[in-house]
């Protein structure tokens, strides 16, 4: 008689059932991973055992283009690029170091359309987050919502710049168009039209109950690890971490302004988790409303052009300064090496460091509750990759 | 704690690991510490009571052409200070350990520091390319790099 490992279950021996594990391959084309990100995933069953994230297919050497470069202006039109649904945000950070190493105070009102820019942004962004967020779990309507309304934000920004998605907008010492006439009364018409509309999605969404099955106490991310691994934005404030750049590390005018921070409190289920995260997000687009309709009630007169560098031509020398982008920290480290053309540029993305958190926070996890927990934390690939 | 505050204590702590403070920078003031005490000096600057530095904002490396150097931007959420220190090792034996033990995040900054300019964390438990395929040739980052012509048959330059 032939012997095979087949031959009898083990059951019937009475022992227990043998069980293998799996390595699945979830992406790179999968609709969760909101770009191409390949999760190799170690399964037992359902139940995933390790999660190895594979990155760069969309790696483009931001990096190595900006030594390039033969003046620090050209590289703006490339940081639009790394965060593609956020590139105010961008190019805010991008600017901030830029001027920091350059020692450039820019007008006022630079700094105030830089605000009011970079909160539509955020409010925009958000919405792309909570909607895509809101498929991934198999909630359809809200998202159609929320791109209705986001739509109105590339509305203005067109407007403003010329547009809709990639913007080119701040340089280095200011901008590159002032706002056209009519924005500002067009902007606080948008942010009452946008109020009620936040409430109608907390209805649809946010307070639904099989939303709220699906994504409170899972991924539960807790504090003293997001800090190790250096987690930022809603991901990190979502874990009960009272902190915001825009407050605790001031830049632009932001002190000037008054807003609350938002942080998770466990509300539906644990401090950390993705139900968290995703109201934070929620919360942050109520906290930019306030931000920009301050802003824009404060908006001085100037020339916005009127700090802009003839020659960009910082001496030798290196400078890090980061901001609060819609998903979190983004800084830029600069070296200057004297000459025209930037030494050595690195982009901290927030996307990058918050997905190397992904394996702490989905082991354990059901394969479907991977995919709410990787929607929760937001990534956008082109910043991941650069 | 001010940036002289700071590296007194280090001096004090760590005598001749610390290799050169540098106050008067232009703009960010920085710290450079030998490579092999660097380990132990983040931990001490992590742990501290002072000084808490519980946040890697950043880890970068940079070719200083015939050496390289590691970047760290570090800030404390407790005390609210920042403080940039930095290791430089020889461009022909870019050797420096692993910060990862002390803070989680380090751990993919440093992939991405080996993969694009080839610089060796000794101790490091995953050290693999992160951004490149994993069977790319070559650091892209170095100043001396040059791109290939040819990567699995397709044209690299374009």
């Amino acid at each position: 008689m032939i012997e095979t490992h087949h031959s009898q279950p083990a059951t019937s021996r009475g022992t227990t059932l043998r069980t293998e594990e799996m390595i699945l391959n979830m992406g790179p084309q999968h609709p969760s991973t909101h770009g191409v990100l390949r999760l190799e995933l170690v399964v037992d069953g359902e139940i995933v055992v390790d999660v190895i994230p594979h990155l760069g297919y969309l790696h483009r050497c931001f990096e190595k283009h900006a030594e390039q470069m033969s003046n620090y202006q050209q590289v703006v039109p490339y940081v639009d690029r790394m965060d593609y649904v956020s590139s105010m945000g961008n190019e805010f950070a991008y600017v901030v170091a830029a001027e920091k190493l350059l020692k450039i105070q820019v007008p006022e009102r630079v700094d105030y359309i830089r605000v009011i820019m970079a909160e539509l942004q955020r409010i925009a962004s958000h919405q792309i987050a909570i909607g895509t967020y809101g498929i991934d779990i198999g909630a359809f309507t809200p998202f159609l919502f929320l791109f209705r309304d986001r739509e109105r934000i590339l509305d203005l920004f067109e407007e403003a710049c010329g547009a809709r998605l990639l913007y080119n907008y701040f340089w280095i010492g200011g901008l590159s168009h002032d706002l056209p006439p009519g924005w500002v009364e067009k902007a606080k018409a948008f942010c009452a039209y946008l109020k009620p509309n936040i409430v109608e999605l907390n209805g649809l969404l946010t307070y639904n109950k099989i939303f709220i099955e699906r994504t409170a106490n899972v991924g539960v991310l807790p504090k003293d690890v997001a800090i190790n691994y250096a987690c930022s934005g809603p991901m990190l404030r979502a874990s009960g971490v009272n902190w915001d750049l825009r407050r605790d590390d001031p830049y632009s005018v932001y002190d000037k302004i008054e807003w609350d921070v938002c942080v998770g409190r466990g509300e539906a289920g644990t401090v950390g988790d993705c139900w968290d995260r995703n109201i934070v997000r929620v919360h942050e687009m109520e906290q930019s409303l306030r931000i920009i309709e301050q802003a824009l009630a404060m908006l001085p007169e100037g020339n916005v052009q009127a700090a802009l560098p003839k020659r960009i031509m910082p001496v030798a020398s290196e400078a890090y300064a980061r901001t609060e982008a819609p998903r979190g920290e983004l800084g830029f480290y600069i070296i200057s090496d004297g000459t025209g053309s930037p030494y050595r540029i690195k982009a901290r993305g927030p996307s990058f460091v918050n997905l190397s958190v992904i394996t702490e926070i989905s082991r354990g996890a059901m394969i479907a509750d991977l995919v709410a927990i990787l929607g929760s934390t937001d990534i956008v690939l082109g910043e991941v990759d650069r | 704690m001010t940036f002289q505050e700071i590296s007194e204590n280090l001096q004090k702590k760590f005598g001749d690991a610390v290799v050169l403070v540098k106050a008067d920078a232009a703009v960010d003031p920085f710290i450079v510490v030998a490579a092999q005490s660097v380990c132990d000096i983040a931990l001490h600057l992590r742990e501290d009571a002072a000084m808490q530095f519980d946040y890697l904002m950043c880890l970068s490396g940079v070719d200083r052409k015939g050496t390289f150097e590691v970047v760290y931007h570090l800030a404390s959420m407790t005390h609210k200070h920042k403080l940039v220190l930095k290791v430089s090792v020889p461009a022909d034996r870019p050797e420096v350990p692993t910060v990862e033990s002390v803070w989680k995040t380090a751990n993919w900054h440093e992939r991405e520091a080996y993969d694009l300019f080839g610089i060796i964390f000794t101790g490091h438990p995953d050290l693999r390319r992160i951004l490149l395929p994993y069977d790319w040739e070559g650091y892209p980052l170095r100043k001396d790099y040059e791109t290939p012509e040819f990567y699995n048959g397709m044209r690299v330059p374009y």
